[in-house]
């Protein structure tokens, strides 16, 4: 008969003991591997963010340049003053525009994406994904030379008799301006270009999980492809919009470069904290300023929490 | 008669079928052996490339799925995730625009009668596999399609809750009196729900019947296999023992007897023990031969290595075609 006999271990080293202890407190193991990351997450991140927001309180000493280190809400009086008032409000503006056009011209493009396979969806995702491996400033510029009066748009609107229509678009009041590279239409197209592939990639995901069947479910209940659509397709799509609308919406409301370059020369939020910590040196103007984006992108995130937009992720 | 894809993979071919309104009709088969490509053509997902299907006196062959009589109960089940169990039901009723009272209503009255009372507010996410199959049943009941089709509604479901549902399908089918097209690769299923049975291979229909029929009487080698067990003899083993070209024997119908009058005898290999009867299988002149022996209390069976002498009765033995 077979015995199984337990003999003693040899003497413990260093790493023995250390190995026992990691066995014996799996949450010490865990917490060692979670600390790199939770530090960096923590200092570098969220302590950043909170010496932000502490230097909203301060003020700038208008006669020595200096930031007096006392608390105060005098910042967030400055940022009910109209001008400021009117740079958040174009901002904010902006970016509901900027994010519903890109659902309006990512949706289909987003269908087309999820429905192809093979060879055709890699070309549509590196079609989506290749201005993306390209400088943004680059994109940038050349969409300056392409709004340009001498540019391309220009230059193609004239040979199509479509000049009028150019025209009457820069004449509209709120949008229009001397040329597409100085209007504020130029800066919502630009807008709009860069952020696509941000709405199109989480929608083309959110797309694919949407099982087939309920497709096929739909037609055979009944539904014509209109009503499958906004019945089926478009409520189980909306985890994506939201997704890719938080990209869309966040990254216009920060960008502080895209208006510098084309647009008329009104200001965004960015070019006005840019401006505050840049030029001015008042730290903590712009420290308060930032926090608009933040509250609004918060408020933006609980009403797409409400609307039960991430439910389904 | 339908076939559908390129001449290299043809799913389906030269299939020609006709079911009478109200029938309980069983696609059996196989996976692979193009059931589910006929269903699909009828529900309109897939088009043939040959052939017409008419559903009455309408030739659907070129309709999209949404204008034909037809509902399906989907494999996976196919419910909308985000709407509740009564939306689900009621959605044939909201495209078709009636009331929200009215279809509410029916859909409430539709998940009374698959038994499903009490979750109509909760969601698809909620439910178990069975009662999201129920589900599935309901929606596809209540728009009152002339015809429903059912791609293997019971195969994601445990054996004690599948025997269950089969009967309440067929009682179901039996009170409302719609055409029921239910595909299933389980044979078991397939006899004890159908007024009759297609047989499909590899994208041929085998054999129509009842399933009386198809289980006497297989009019193909396959058939006589796939359904039920079958001792099917062919050459020389089958002219010796039966004196057909080739035959099949049911094993049910094979009994132990004495030396006189025996129509084969051999040495036991196998015996195997199933509960309701014991399988042996005996070798006979190098055929192996199942015999299915009831159990019987008290009764000793013989053992591995034993000889035995097999009778059967004149009619047990079914000639089979080429």
């Amino acid at each position: 008969m077979g015995t199984l006999a337990l003999q003693g271990l040899p003497p413990p080293t260093l790493r023995r003991r250390v190995s026992d202890l990691l066995v014996a407190r799996r949450g010490l193991l865990l917490l060692a591997l979670l600390l790199p990351p939770l530090l960096w997450f923590g200092v570098i991140y969220l302590g950043s963010l909170l010496a932000l927001l502490a230097n909203a309180f301060f003020r700038l000493d208008d006669f020595t340049g200096q930031v007096v280190r006392e608390v105060g809400l005098s910042n967030f009086l400055a940022l009910l003053e109209p001008a400021n008032l009117d740079a958040a409000r174009r901002s904010v503006g902006m970016a509901v525009a900027v994010t519903l056009a890109c659902t309006l011209l990512a949706f289909p493009a987003a269908l087309m994406m999820a429905r192809a396979t093979g060879a055709m969806k890699a070309t549509f995702y590196i079609a989506v994904m290749l201005p993306l491996w390209s400088s943004y400033l680059v994109r940038l510029y050349a969409w300056k030379l392409l709004l340009a009066k001498e540019g391309a748009i220009h230059w193609a609107a004239q040979q199509l008799h479509l000049a009028w229509l150019v025209e009457a678009l820069l004449a509209t009041p709120l949008i229009g301006g001397p040329s597409l590279s100085f209007s504020t239409l130029g800066t919502f197209v630009v807008f709009v270009y860069m952020w696509l592939p941000f709405m199109i990639l989480p929608l083309v995901a959110a797309i694919e999980r949407i099982p087939a069947s309920t497709l096929e479910a739909s037609a055979d209940l009944g539904a014509p492809p209109s009503t499958t659509f906004r019945r089926v397709v478009l409520p189980l799509a909306m985890p994506g919009v939201a997704a890719g609308s938080i990209f869309t919406f966040s990254l216009t409301l920060g960008d502080y470069i895209i208006p510098q370059v084309i647009g008329d020369s009104t200001l965004y939020i960015g070019q006005v904290i840019y401006r505050q910590q840049g030029v001015a040196g008042n730290i903590p103007f712009a420290a308060a300023f930032s926090l608009v984006p933040i509250v609004a992108i918060g408020l933006y995130l609980w009403f797409a929490k409400r609307q039960g937009a991430f439910d389904a992720v | 008669m339908f076939g559908s894809g390129p001449a290299s993979v043809r799913a389906v071919d030269r299939v020609s079928l006709t079911i009478e309104a109200g029938e309980f009709f069983t696609l059996l088969g196989p996976s692979g052996s193009g059931k589910t490509t006929c269903l699909r053509m009828i529900g309109g997902f897939s088009l043939p490339t040959a052939g017409r299907i008419r559903i009455g006196d309408v030739d659907v062959t070129l309709q999209p799925p949404y204008l034909r009589p037809v509902n399906t109960v989907f494999q996976d089940y196919a419910l909308f995730p985000h709407m509740s169990i009564r939306d689900n039901v009621a959605y044939p009723l909201m495209v078709r625009g009636q009331s929200r009272a009215r279809r509410l209503a029916k859909a409430d009255e539709l998940l009374a009668l698959v038994q499903l009372p009490g979750v109509a507010d909760r969601r698809p996410a909620q439910l178990s596999g069975g009662q999201r199959q129920r589900v599935a049943l309901a929606r596809a009941l209540v728009g009152q399609p002339q015809v429903l089709l059912l791609d293997e509604p019971l195969g994601a479901l445990d054996l004690k809750l599948r025997e269950q549902m089969q009967s309440e399908l067929k009682g179901l089918q039996r009170r409302l009196g719609i055409t029921f097209l239910f595909i299933t690769h389980d044979q078991h299923e397939a006899l004890s729900m159908s007024d009759r049975i297609g047989v499909f291979n590899a994208g041929r229909l085998e054999q129509v019947g009842t399933p009386a029929e198809v289980y006497d009487r297989p009019a193909t080698r396959f058939v006589a296999q796939f359904v039920g067990a079958a001792n099917v003899l062919e050459g020389d083993s089958a002219r010796r023992v039966t004196g057909l070209d080739a035959a099949m024997l049911r094993p049910e119908r094979v009994r132990l007897g004495s030396p006189l009058g025996a129509r084969a005898a051999g040495g036991v290999r196998e015996v195997q023990y199933f509960g309701a009867f014991t399988r042996l299988k005996v070798d006979v002149g190098g055929a192996l031969l199942q015999a299915d022996l009831p159990t019987q209390p008290g009764a000793t069976l013989p053992g591995v290595g034993d000889d035995v002498h097999l009778h059967w009765d004149d009619g047990a033995v079914h000639a089979l075609g080429a």
